[in-house]
């Protein structure tokens, strides 16, 4: 290959003069995280990423974590994989469904890796999944946006209609209705997980238009920003976001990786490992919710701890009917409810959600 | 004034292709006085940047990987911008190359034919023509700015994308998730080295860089381009046509965007996704004017850029460096790229204090 050469050629003219010394691999046992937004997002990788910290602190300094962020989903995001692979990583966490057809790849070349990918659905001998049932967090904060709206309108921003994003504003919509049938949800989809102009210009349109709670199923603390500086309500995303609208934010649906990450990369040492799918809620510590905000009234505090406890001891489950489509006719009857398969793949909204879902 | 900026009268024309280099070196110099601040051996940081990520044959292959939309979307820019067509939505050619090259595989998915990936890449080039078409329309008929209009129409095709893999193109077995079938065997690059990525599409694009620089050097309407560039009066003189040199640059450019764009999706993509490129149309822009518009330059422009991003993530695995110096890397290459340039074309006169220049 002459152009190879080229290339080598090239990379070695860019450092004019060969100044550089051969550098040596390190011997320690590695742990590699790739990342599909900013560590700085304050949102879904910042959760990770302080689950990476957990993990390094776990193991007192034994095992060295590295990451990329900001990795484009797609064909950059094979490389990154597969150079942490070949690198010397033992365990790969993959922190976005886009990855996943990417790290199922890599992972037949590499069996001897172990792959941790989230919110996916293929899975192979090397390859976990994990994810977390969101919409838990999504319907105890639907119930307490219903108590606490004045128009009787919450304004969604959501990311892409995919099934993860529509069951959680469905979930917001039940439990809002649960409360208060009137209330109505609006949503603005800005097609990015990470953007923050965007997601603030959303949050703006979603209040001329009557919200007086806004949700959110992006990563950026904007919307919530916009939430504060407009003097309504929202709901914080991934982490606790309280320090971004101190008087705004109701609460916030927290991602807590921390025990996932250190119980499996512990088993990756010992030799336990070995591939499974976790899809867990509250009852598993994935999910939590910040401390609420101290505008609510106590009884709708109440309610809502009464709510989340109900639904880790599985006595309330967010999608058991009955309950209808948006179109009024029936989703699930009474007594009957949506089992996993249907939430996975979810794309239909239920009742009280205004708008078409883009198809 | 006390300094004053003037036109020289005739450029260094040996300058013109030693600024590039010294940009870079500018480039290298500044950023490992960058590294040392951020408390990195900035040799070491260099390395991690330059050499690591391309001393195997694996790491070789992937710069040829990453440069080769990189490649074919600036060989068709640099015909454009000798010509003064100032095509700025090369990303959005390669979307749409990308969506009617791969919708040949949608509707012909079960279809296991020698001819697939041809027609596919065929498709694409003229997915990418006729998007480019359109601000060539509206700039012939209209006099609408093409670099408007070809910018807008990034974002046009890339919702049009979106919404087909969201909806009518959506893989019927992926839990409706926004992503197409993926491309069977005989719908995907062939790759040209067992057990890497390299594959096909960096054969176009070395053919699309040799067959440019033939067209320019030897054909009538490569020779059009630049003297209309150079000198529209004297191309008007000669008769040639204005319109259909700006026709040529948009179609042309279009194509190979196109080309870039089936390249990507039925090569290390494999499946059309809501999010096919990550700007490879618009870093493009910098790789033409950094390989000085010309095919030679431009494939050691583009092999550089990629190597940046590789370099990029090599830096962040080894050393923790932030995702933000690879932008700060490029943007640093322009910046100094155009700095030259200026004093390439312009030098600076000191005026005796108190005299009145006009």
């Amino acid at each position: 290959m002459k152009l190879k050469n080229i290339a080598s050629l090239m990379g070695a003219a860019v450092v004019a003069g060969g100044m550089l010394a051969a550098g040596s691999a390190s011997a320690q046992d590695k742990i590699g995280f790739v990342y599909v937004g900013p560590i700085g997002d304050h949102g879904w990788t910042y959760r990770h990423d302080v689950a990476r910290q957990a993990v390094e602190k776990a193991f007192d300094g034994k095992v060295k974590t590295t990451f990329v962020e900001s990795v484009k989903e797609g064909p950059d995001s094979e490389r990154v994989i597969r150079q942490m692979a070949a690198d010397g990583h033992k365990l790969i966490f993959t922190t976005s469904f886009g990855f996943m057809n990417p790290t199922i790849k890599v992972a037949k070349q590499f069996p001897d890796v172990k792959f941790e990918h989230a919110t996916g659905y293929k899975r192979a001998d090397n390859v976990s999944t994990y994810s977390a049932r969101f919409y838990e967090g999504r319907y105890v904060v639907g119930k307490v946006a219903a108590k606490m709206t004045k128009s009787n309108i919450i304004g969604y921003v959501g990311s892409f209609p995919i099934p993860e994003v529509v069951r959680g504003i469905n979930a917001t919509a039940l439990g809002a209705r649960s409360v208060n049938p009137n209330v109505e949800i609006k949503v603005a989809w800005v097609n990015t997980w990470y953007d923050p102009g965007k997601e603030g210009d959303a949050a703006k349109a979603l209040i001329d238009q009557g919200a007086d709670i806004i949700m959110q199923h992006t990563d950026s603390p904007a919307p919530l920003q916009v939430a504060e500086s407009r003097g309504v309500y929202g709901v914080g995303q991934a982490s606790d976001m309280q320090h971004f609208a101190p008087k705004a934010q109701l609460t916030a649906i927290i991602d807590d990786w921390n025990d996932y990450y250190v119980t499996r990369a512990k088993a990756a040492f010992d030799g336990s490992w070995k591939s499974q799918d976790l899809w867990g809620g509250f009852k598993d510590g994935l999910v939590a919710l910040a401390p609420y905000n101290e505008a609510i009234p106590a009884d709708v505090v109440a309610m809502a701890e009464e709510t989340r406890k109900a639904i880790m001891d599985g006595s309330v489950k967010p999608f058991a009917g009955p309950f209808n489509k948006q179109d009024g006719t029936e989703a699930v009857a009474a007594g009957a409810e949506l089992d996993d398969a249907a939430l996975l793949g979810m794309d239909w909204y239920v009742e009280g959600i205004q708008g078409k879902l883009p198809k | 004034m006390l300094l004053k900026i003037e036109k020289r009268p005739e450029p260094s024309r040996k300058m013109v292709y030693v600024t590039p280099v010294l940009a870079l070196l500018l480039t290298v110099v500044t950023s490992m006085a960058l590294f040392e601040f951020l408390g990195v051996n900035p040799v070491e940081a260099l390395r991690n940047f330059f050499i690591v990520p391309i001393n195997n044959k694996y790491g070789a292959t992937e710069l040829l990987v990453k440069a080769t939309p990189l490649i074919l979307c600036a060989i068709g820019l640099s015909v454009g911008f000798r010509a003064n067509v100032w095509n700025i939505g090369a990303e959005g050619q390669l979307t749409f190359g990308a969506i009617v090259g791969g919708g040949v595989f949608v509707y012909f998915h079960d279809v296991d034919s020698v001819f697939l990936l041809p027609i596919m890449i065929a498709m694409g080039a003229l997915g990418g023509a006729i998007w480019g078409g359109i601000p060539a329309f509206l700039k012939t008929r209209f006099n609408a700015n093409e670099i408007l209009t070809s910018l807008m129409l990034v974002y046009v095709a890339l919702l049009l994308l979106s919404f087909l893999v969201h909806g009518p193109w959506r893989d019927p077995d992926g839990f409706n998730f926004p992503e197409s079938r993926v491309f069977s065997d005989s719908a995907t690059m062939p790759v040209l080295l067992e057990g890497t990525r390299l594959h096909f599409g960096t054969i176009l694009a070395l053919l699309a860089v040799f067959g440019t620089w033939i067209m320019l050097a030897k054909t009538l309407v490569g020779f059009q381009v630049k003297v209309i560039g150079a000198a529209p009066k004297a191309g008007a003189y000669a008769g040639f046509s204005q319109k259909k040199i700006i026709w040529f640059s948009l179609l042309f450019g279009g194509a190979l965007a196109g080309i870039a764009g089936v390249s990507e999706v039925a090569g290390p993509v494999g499946q059309l996704l809501p999010s096919i490129s990550p700007g490879y149309g618009f870093t493009a822009i910098i790789v033409a004017f950094l390989g000085r518009l010309h095919p030679a330059g431009i494939i050691f422009a583009g092999l550089l850029m990629a190597l940046t991003y590789l370099g990029g993530e090599t830096a962040q695995i080894n050393l923790g460096l932030p995702v933000a110096v690879t932008g700060v890397f490029q943007g640093m290459v322009l910046f100094y790229l155009l700095a030259c340039d200026v004093l390439v074309n312009y030098r600076f006169r000191f005026n005796k204090i108190g005299k009145v220049t006009s």
